[in-house]
């Protein structure tokens, strides 16, 4: 018999949530910055580290749950948004995570991805994004540029490559948002906001895998050309960006334009974000080209894109459930075995 | 007018029709009403896979079988006594299956040049009147013509509403003939229509039009009676396969006090487990119509390692989408039910047809060495049983287990002596609660004399811990490569499985003695076929015996030996031979087989007489 040990509710630190196993990612890898944000964010997030539990599928960002000291569930393949919808369903208490990559949820987990998210289940999604498949060696994956030289495609990849979070809009998640693996700050702002979202977050997080894309993402990340290729959007305010924050995204009718600031434009005439505009959410979400591209150039936004309210799921299941309680009252074994029509048989 | 009445030991009625028709309906209907009379019956409702059709062709023939004693029953019936042929096409289709000098009731409407040809018979070719009916009894009626008659004065129902109500005319028809009252179907009608007066209306006057045609026309000079059946005294009530399945899963989450969770993913002939699961919201069950049968068991596992009863359901396509889910469930260790109503295949194959060709699929469909509890039920009551069995194993020995029903007891009903919720067996379930005093860690692979682990769920405090499809460390449950350590965790798993024979009964004879010269051995819906066939053979003396096996992974730890004790053992089943493999594989029996794949069940008389053949070699 096991008896219960009660533990007083400890002020936990990042290292409570560190476990006893040897983190295998390669030395350099994105993914210990965001394992370690994650675990900073953790004491502070209001939750008891027993309600967490953390879900991945596979590749190597789906290796998360192991060095983390909560429950998790390393699954397989594509399948861990879907494995928490049935969780979340059920536990609707339990704050849950779920760790995929760019292969995992919009490769061969695609299905569930979009479908998670139209149910909107309170949970939150990180979507470790290197734009390569890392754990099978080197293969472009569906977030790869056109033209991708890898070792399965010697010629070039003729792939289109998704937009995610065109794709999170598409499906109407209720929160909508990217952040990035060099910049800690960020990523712990937006994993605090994804984990205070009500309802499905969709969190993209550029992360960079030094062995097989280094320097993917470098133009967003690197000091010398973060500020002019990057926008970090905040409610309420314009969408400024540049060296000295002398530049800015005005709509032209519906049409956004980079404008400079000065002479002929000051801050108010810019683009306001609004994180709860759902039509300028989706345009947002769509400053998406290919820097290495001639053509229309933009910075590439981080932060939250868009969120909303909308019922949860698990909850109206439970309401249900409820409801048919109240209406009929608890279910009666006897009277659903025994049905409508019956006749005996006598001795 | 005087008739004679005559009394009848067995009946087998089919009603045959367009898919349009209401055959399903009025075969129901007559089920009902036959069994509240106390009449035993077993059923086989055989449809079309089209939804529609086209009308009046050969492939949109929709059939529903009846059988109906004041014996026991346990077959819908190899022939029938009586097919009532709504039109040319549902004639042509069940000609071979009626008795020689049984009757035929046709509705000459649905024999026009237009259904004749429809139904592809030859130009100027009417089996009504060429004389190639002579060896039944046939009686024609203009169903369609009376319906219309009857619904003279409902003025605002156009044509095509009118002739939609012919199906009752027949019920009617029928009810006379077997001397049954219309009761249970007005309050069935009642029920379904009480919202539209009109159609209520019509419907039961066209019901009782088909009553009084029987009665005042010449046509039908008997009527006839079935006593009720020589049955264990008891409450019955008529069930349904899937319907029984689903009470079996509602009745294990009570008695276990988990609550039950289906993720799954509609599919013929599986998807009415949902339709019923998901009306029972007041017993706590949660059902996911998920997006595909992956996430269908994906989401079942989620519910599982959060404590609550994980289903799935599906049929033989769906099972193989769900196979690399399986092989987590048996990593994770974790209770799930599997549930898989077979269907012919392979691929889409016969959806509406029934096969037993997913056992071998059941015991090795997944990749590497992944054992898992196999179960199969064998008539629509049994489904029940065979539901409660499979989630108390699942749960009580951690791994996931597959239930195999098939389409033919799916669909097909019978009485049912109900069981009352106290004398279910309760379904003990443990959680882990804590660490004790001596357990500094918890160690989530550290087994128990059942080589079961700990179940420990989200939320409980001091027992974090990480489990995945990766091979675990045993005891520890970290991540091992290491090859001792796999070889050791194959070997366990194997073990774990192999050691639920200590927790089933033992396997027993259903009919015939203990030692002799045929052993008739069966598995799933042929259970009524074969048991039918075992009872004539022993009635003619024959040293047959009839045993039948719900556990088929692991088997029983005296099957060996039942087998062992007969000179001859035949195995028959709806596939090309699969039980028998198994058999021959592990006991290294001779067995034959008796295979049929023709998408409807085995008769008894096909199996007398392959028994009567075995016996006479050598
Ligand atoms: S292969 Fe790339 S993504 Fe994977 S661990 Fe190494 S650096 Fe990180």
């Amino acid at each position: 018999m096991s008896t219960t040990i009660q533990t007083p509710l400890p002020t936990l630190t990042a290292k409570d949530f560190a476990t006893d196993q040897e983190v295998r990612w390669c030395p350099g890898c994105g993914d210990y910055s965001i394992l370690a944000q994650v675990q900073k964010i953790m004491p502070g997030i209001g939750v008891p580290k027993e309600n967490i539990v953390i879900i991945s599928g596979i590749g190597c960002s789906s290796r998360f749950p192991y060095y983390m000291n909560t429950y998790g569930m390393h699954s397989i393949h594509g399948r861990a948004t879907a494995i928490a919808s049935g969780l979340k369903a059920t536990r609707p208490e339990l704050s849950v995570w779920i760790v995929t990559g760019d292969g995992d949820s919009l490769s061969i987990g695609g299905n569930h991805t979009i479908h998670l998210l139209r149910r909107n289940f309170d949970v939150n999604i990180l979507m470790f994004n290197n734009q390569i498949y890392g754990l099978t060696k080197g293969q472009y994956s569906p977030t790869s540029e056109e033209n991708k030289v890898t070792k399965s495609t010697p010629f070039g990849s003729i792939d289109h490559p998704f937009n995610p979070l065109a794709l999170a809009m598409g499906a109407d998640a209720s929160f909508v948002g990217r952040s990035m693996d060099r910049d800690p700050k960020h990523l712990q702002y937006m994993l605090t906001r994804s984990h205070q979202h009500k309802g499905s977050s969709f969190l993209e997080i550029y992360q960079n895998c030094n062995i097989f894309n280094d320097g993917a993402f470098e133009i967003f990340t690197e000091k010398s050309t973060k500020p002019e290729e990057t926008l970090f959007l905040e409610h309420g305010k314009p969408l400024v960006f540049g060296a000295s924050q002398n530049k800015g995204i005005r709509l032209d009718g519906l049409k956004p334009v980079v404008v400079e600031l000065g002479e002929n434009y000051t801050a108010d005439d810019l683009w306001i974000h609004d994180e709860r505009d759902f039509f300028k959410g989706q345009m947002l979400v769509r400053l998406f080209d290919d820097p290495n591209k001639a053509g229309l150039h933009y910075p590439r936004p981080f932060g939250v894109f868009f969120e909303t309210d909308r019922p949860c799921y698990e909850d109206v299941m439970a309401m249900q459930l409820e409801e048919a309680i109240a209406l009929k009252g608890k279910g009666d074994l006897d009277k659903l075995l025994r049905g409508r029509e019956v006749w005996e048989i006598a001795g | 007018m005087s008739r004679k009445e005559e009394l009848l030991q067995d009946v087998v009625i089919k009603f045959a029709g367009d898919s349009g028709d209401g055959m399903q309906l009025t075969g129901q209907q007559f089920t009902n009403n036959t069994a509240l009379l106390g009449i035993d019956l077993a059923t086989f409702p055989d449809f079309p896979a089209e939804i529609r059709a086209p009308i009046g062709t050969v492939p949109g023939v929709s059939g529903f079988q009846l059988r109906f004693s004041s014996d026991r029953v346990f077959t819908p019936g190899d022939l029938c006594d009586i097919l009532v042929a709504m039109n040319a096409a549902a004639l042509k289709v069940n000609l071979k299956s009626i008795k020689p000098g049984g009757k035929i009731i046709a509705n000459i409407d649905g024999f026009d040049n237009k259904n004749l040809r429809l139904a592809n018979y030859p130009d100027g070719v009417n089996p009504l009147e060429d004389g190639s009916l002579d060896g039944f009894e046939v009686t024609k009626v203009d169903v369609t013509k009376l319906t219309r008659e009857a619904l003279k004065e409902f003025t605002d129902l156009g044509t095509k509403e009118r002739d939609r109500a012919k199906n009752m005319f027949v019920l009617g028809l029928i009810y006379w003939m077997y001397n049954r009252k219309l009761d249970n179907t007005i309050d069935f009608l009642t029920e379904k229509f009480g919202k539209k007066d009109t159609i209520l209306r019509s419907n039961i006057k066209v019901l009782q039009a088909g009553y009084n045609y029987g009665d005042t026309t010449e046509a039908f000079t008997t009527r006839y009676k079935v006593e009720k059946a020589r049955m264990a005294p008891g409450t019955y009530r008529s069930i349904m396969g899937n319907q029984a399945l689903a009470m079996g899963l509602v009745a294990a989450g009570e008695r276990s006090g988990l609550p039950i969770f289906l993720g799954t993913y509609p599919i013929t002939p599986a998807s009415d487990i949902l339709h019923e699961l998901s009306r029972h919201k007041s017993f706590g069950i949660r059902t996911f119509q998920a997006e595909d049968e992956i996430a269908g068991i994906s989401s079942a596992i989620g519910a599982s390692y959060g404590g609550h009863l994980g289903v799935t359901t599906t049929s033989g396509p769906g099972m193989a989408l769900k196979t690399e889910a399986m092989g987590l469930a048996v990593m994770l260790e974790i209770p799930l039910l599997i549930v898989n109503i077979q269907r012919g295949g392979p691929s889409t194959g016969l959806p509406t047809k029934t096969e037993q060709s997913d056992l071998l699929q059941a015991y090795y469909g997944r990749n590497g060495e992944c054992p898992m509890p196999v179960i199969s039920a064998s008539t629509p009551s049994d489904c029940f049983d065979a539901a409660y069995e499979a989630a108390r194993i699942a749960v009580q020995h951690m791994t996931p287990v597959i239930l195999l029903s098939d389409g033919y007891i799916a669909n097909g009903a019978e009485p049912w002596k109900f069981p009352k919720a106290e004398d279910l067996k309760p379904i003990e379930v443990t959680f882990k609660e804590g660490l004790s005093e001596d357990e500094p860690k918890f160690m989530p692979y550290k087994r128990d004399e059942k080589l079961v682990r700990p179940w420990a769920v989200p939320g409980t405090p001091g027992l974090e811990h990480r489990i995945g499809g990766l091979e675990k460390q045993d005891v520890t449950g970290n991540v091992s490569y290491d090859q001792d350590n796999h070889q050791h965790m194959v070997k366990t798993r194997q073990a774990k499985v192999d050691k639920i024979a200590d927790y089933i009964p033992l396997q027993t004879l259903d009919s015939g003695p203990e030692k002799g010269k045929v052993l008739l051995l069966g598995w799933g819906s042929t259970y009524g076929s074969i048991k039918s066939a075992a009872l004539e053979l022993q009635a003619e003396g024959l040293e047959v015996s009839h045993a039948h096996i719900r556990y088929l992974r692991p088997f029983p730890r005296n099957l060996g030996e039942i087998l062992r004790n007969f000179d001859k053992v035949l195995i028959p089943e709806i596939n090309n031979g699969q039980l028998i493999k198994i058999i021959r594989d592990e006991f290294f029996v001779d067995a034959k087989g008796y295979n049929k794949i023709m998408g409807v069940p085995i008769t008894k008389g096909e199996l007398v007489s392959a028994v009567k053949q075995m016996l006479e070699e050598r």
